[in-house]
């Protein structure tokens, strides 16, 4: 477009039209007729999919027990293969031989129906992460942030008619709280991701993760300080609406037995356990994607290759699956990452009540998301940015413009925006890594778990 | 009899088919209005109309008012089923209030009940 | 190899598969219609209307407008389905309510109903409605959706809006107001208690 003209060409530029491009196409060279595509969804879903929804679930579950042990000073299932990694496989095969029980006073039909509304939708979402710049079930879902929000929201029915066709009151005070929480939580979450996806400018995943090709900061995180902000509104957003500490009100042991799921066993119950981990990792996912560059690294690395070699495919044909698996290793690093500050937070905080709860939501967390989403609205009114230069909406890091160049931030007049982000993302780096130092002080310090148990010295008071 | 003559005139899926389908479902809406006396039971039917309503507004837009003249994605129809939803979601929000205050006046669902005016 | 390759070829053509889409999402949505109607259980009925919703999101998502797909899922799922479900909850008395109509009532309603569903599909089938020729490979932005909502139809829009302010207002009064009666009451026998404790003391 117009930006042809009032930039001088990236060496790359030329590649510009083709930065999507399927899986399909770089490894044969060609699109794929209907036929090949149709077989090969369907084996995706069924061979790549399912297989790994169930072992990230797993891994998630097996992880989590691990950090609540290493939390409260035990080792955590050790038993089960190398480091207890096999807990979750032997767990599995248990709960499969148990007795699947329906209790008499149960409405059977919706009774047996709620345990896969809740699953399916979960991984309905998956089939529209972008896993890597070629990695993606779906490419070319114009609104697939929100399309991924929308799946996701359809679970409450099946955690809903679970409690109500238990006929069993905790049950159905647990089902009651989850859909108060999930319908208010939902106003912030979705408040949240509005203000990311108006800093980025776009609804496609796969253009989300372009766009922050070219380095840390280009993250839309650090896009500009309402983003910034709104990061933590989705964070405690989508904890919420995913029922994790400390707002597992639906489910909280000490006062609902086990809430909606009380009268589950066997595989049933399993189903609500996988749904809630790839919940989670979904949340994670959707973070990543959206705010925290997708599958990029934080130099640019993987952006300014690809853009180098997408031009032609057909010579870079194993870089490019190289680099595709490498992006997608880094998009699950980023993802469990998250979904470990999840586990962090719910070993850590104790759980308010549901009127608490709802109080954060009303009174704190919808009135900060409107203010945000105000403030984010007027900085991209007033702050210059590219595309009030006439140049195009949403440039492409090393596509349009090279991000580490001073002149072109300064040619398509968005010098201002980019001083901020630089400035966003030392901040985000020396949160992170103060963090990162203090959990490795501690991590260097600590005694072990033998050691606190045999040794008879008290831990010496500070003085 | 009718639904399967109007699929297999044409292989291919057009206007016809949305239409034939929108229908059925309008159909089935107003039957469970008539049929149910449970009052949310009616609001159910009500949502099944505004949804037979919405596929005939989408489907009218996708396949006879794609593009104008000049080759602009036209979005009329869209639009319109986008307002359906919103207000459909107002609509069951009052109407739950008001079947809310009618089971706490007379301890009942049943639309049946309210003839307290009845002379 | 090969010749499930070409057989495939030749049965899975590009018109195929949406079509095949389109009777999946289609039969569900009649079917899910069909049991919205013939069901007796409220709460059923509410689980025919969730397929009859998402079979809608998906014939949206046939019909190239994902944002509206995704939006029917937000709202008529995740909102209105849950209100109504709520209000299942909180009004039947017994766990699985039942109210039966009149044999009487029955008959009309469907034969009312089969005449009309008849005349529809004539009516469909003898109209011309000159489709356009579609251009498959061009996809709805969803840029061009949010203009068309923040341009053209901008009053619509906002009015939209006031109209979903004045109804939350509305609908928390109305099923407030019972509880505030109840309030008022415990306050008046609070006040009487707190009199006689003063004449006696």
């Amino acid at each position: 477009m117009s930006i042809l003209n009032a930039l001088t060409p990236h060496p790359v530029l030329a590649a510009a039209a083709d930065w999507q491009k399927t899986f399909f196409e770089i490894v044969s060279g060609r699109p794929p007729l209907v036929w090949e595509q149709v077989t090969a969804s369907v084996a995706l879903i069924a061979m790549v999919f399912v297989p790994s929804v169930l072992l990230l679930a797993m891994f998630s579950i097996w992880w989590e027990r691990k950090v609540c042990a290493h939390m409260q000073s035990r080792p955590g299932p050790n038993r089960v293969g190398p480091i207890g990694l096999l807990q979750s496989l032997a767990d599995g095969i248990k709960l499969i031989l148990k007795e699947d029980l329906t209790p008499a006073a149960a409405d059977r039909v919706l009774f047996r129906l709620a345990p896969y509304l809740s699953f399916a939708p979960v991984f309905a979402a998956f089939l529209a992460l972008p896993f890597g710049p070629n990695l993606t079930f779906e490419p070319k879902l114009n609104a697939g942030v929100f399309w991924i929000l929308a799946v996701l929201s359809v679970e409450v029915m099946g955690v809903i008619l679970a409690g109500w066709s238990s006929n069993n009151k905790w049950a159905i005070y647990g089902a009651m709280r989850e859909a108060c929480q999930m319908v208010s939580y939902e106003i912030p979450l979705g408040l949240s991701i509005i203000i990311g996806v108006m800093a980025a400018g776009t609804l496609n995943l796969v253009e989300l993760g372009h766009l922050q090709g070219g380095g840390i900061h280009t993250w839309i995180v650090f896009k500009n300080p309402f983003v910034f902000c709104a990061f933590f509104v989705y964070f405690i957003a989508s904890l919420a609406s995913n029922k994790r500490a400390p707002f597992d009100l639906p489910e909280s042991e000490s006062e609902l037995v086990a809430g909606f799921h009380t009268e589950y066993s066997g595989m049933r119950f399993a189903f609500f356990f996988f749904a809630e981990y790839a919940a989670m990792f979904i949340v994670g996912s959707i973070q990543t994607a959206l705010f925290l560059g997708g599958w990029n690294d934080p130099f640019g690395i993987i952006g300014h290759y690809y853009s180098q070699w997408i031009g032609d495919p057909a010579a870079h044909r194993n870089s490019l699956i190289v680099l595709n698996l490498i992006a997608i290793a880094i998009f699950i690093t980023k993802a469990l990452g998250i979904v470990f500050v999840q586990m962090w937070i719910r070993w850590t905080l104790p759980r308010p009540r549901i009127d608490q709860v709802l109080y954060v939501c009303v009174k704190v967390l919808i009135p900060a998301a409107c203010v945000l989403l105000l403030g984010a609205a007027l900085w991209e009114l007033l702050v210059p940015s590219w595309h009030q230069a006439g140049l195009i909406d949403n440039p492409l890091p090393w596509f349009h413009y090279n991000p580490r160049s001073w002149s072109d931030w300064a040619r398509g007049g968005a010098t201002t925006s980019l001083v901020v982000q630089v400035i966003l993302a030392l901040i985000g780096v020396s949160i992170v890594s103060a963090i990162a130092l203090w959990v490795g002080y501690a991590f260097i310090t600590r005694r072990t778990v033998k050691q606190r148990l045999t040794d008879p010295d008290p831990i010496p008071e500070p003085a | 009899m009718e639904l399967t003559l109007a699929i297999s005139s044409s292989p291919i899926i057009g206007l016809n088919h949305y239409l034939v389908l929108a229908a059925f479902i309008f159909v089935c809406g107003l039957l469970s209005m008539m049929l149910k006396r449970n009052a949310i039971g009616i609001l159910m039917g009500v949502e099944l109309i505004l949804n037979a309503a919405n596929i005939n507004l989408v489907a009218f837009n996708r396949f006879s008012y794609a593009y104008s003249p000049d080759h602009k994605p036209m979005l009329d129809g869209q639009v319109f089923a986008i307002f359906v939803i919103v207000l459909a979601a107002a609509e069951a929000a009052v109407a739950l209030a008001i079947f809310l205050n009618y089971y706490n006046n007379f301890n009942t669902i049943d639309v049946e009940r309210a003839q307290t005016l009845k002379g | 190899m090969n010749s499930i390759a070409s057989i495939l070829a030749l049965s899975v053509d590009a018109q195929t598969v949406p079509a095949v889409l389109f009777y999946l999402f289609a039969g569900i949505s009649a079917a899910s219609a069909l049991g919205v109607v013939l069901s007796r259980n409220i709460v059923r009925t509410a689980v025919c209307l969730l397929f009859t919703l998402v079979g809608v999101a998906g014939l949206y998502f046939l019909l190239e407008s994902e944002f509206l797909a995704a939006v029917q899922l937000v709202v008529y799922v995740g909102g209105t389905l849950i209100l109504i479900v709520f209000g299942v909850m909180l009004t039947s008395k017994s766990p699985f309510s039942r109210f039966e109509p009149k044999a009487g009532e029955v008959v009309v309603a469907i034969a009312a109903c089969i005449i009309l569903f008849a005349a529809l599909v004539m009516a469909i089938r003898s109209a011309d409605f000159r489709p356009q020729t579609l251009d498959t490979t061009q996809k709805y932005p969803v840029v061009a959706l949010g203009q068309a909502l923040l341009g053209d139809y901008l009053v619509p829009f906002e009015l939209a809006s006031v109209v979903l302010l004045v109804v939350m207002i509305g609908a928390a009064y109305l099923a407030k107001s019972r509880k505030r009666d109840d309030k008022r009451a415990v306050a008046r026998g609070a006040a009487t208690l707190s009199q006689k404790a003063r004449q006696w003391s």
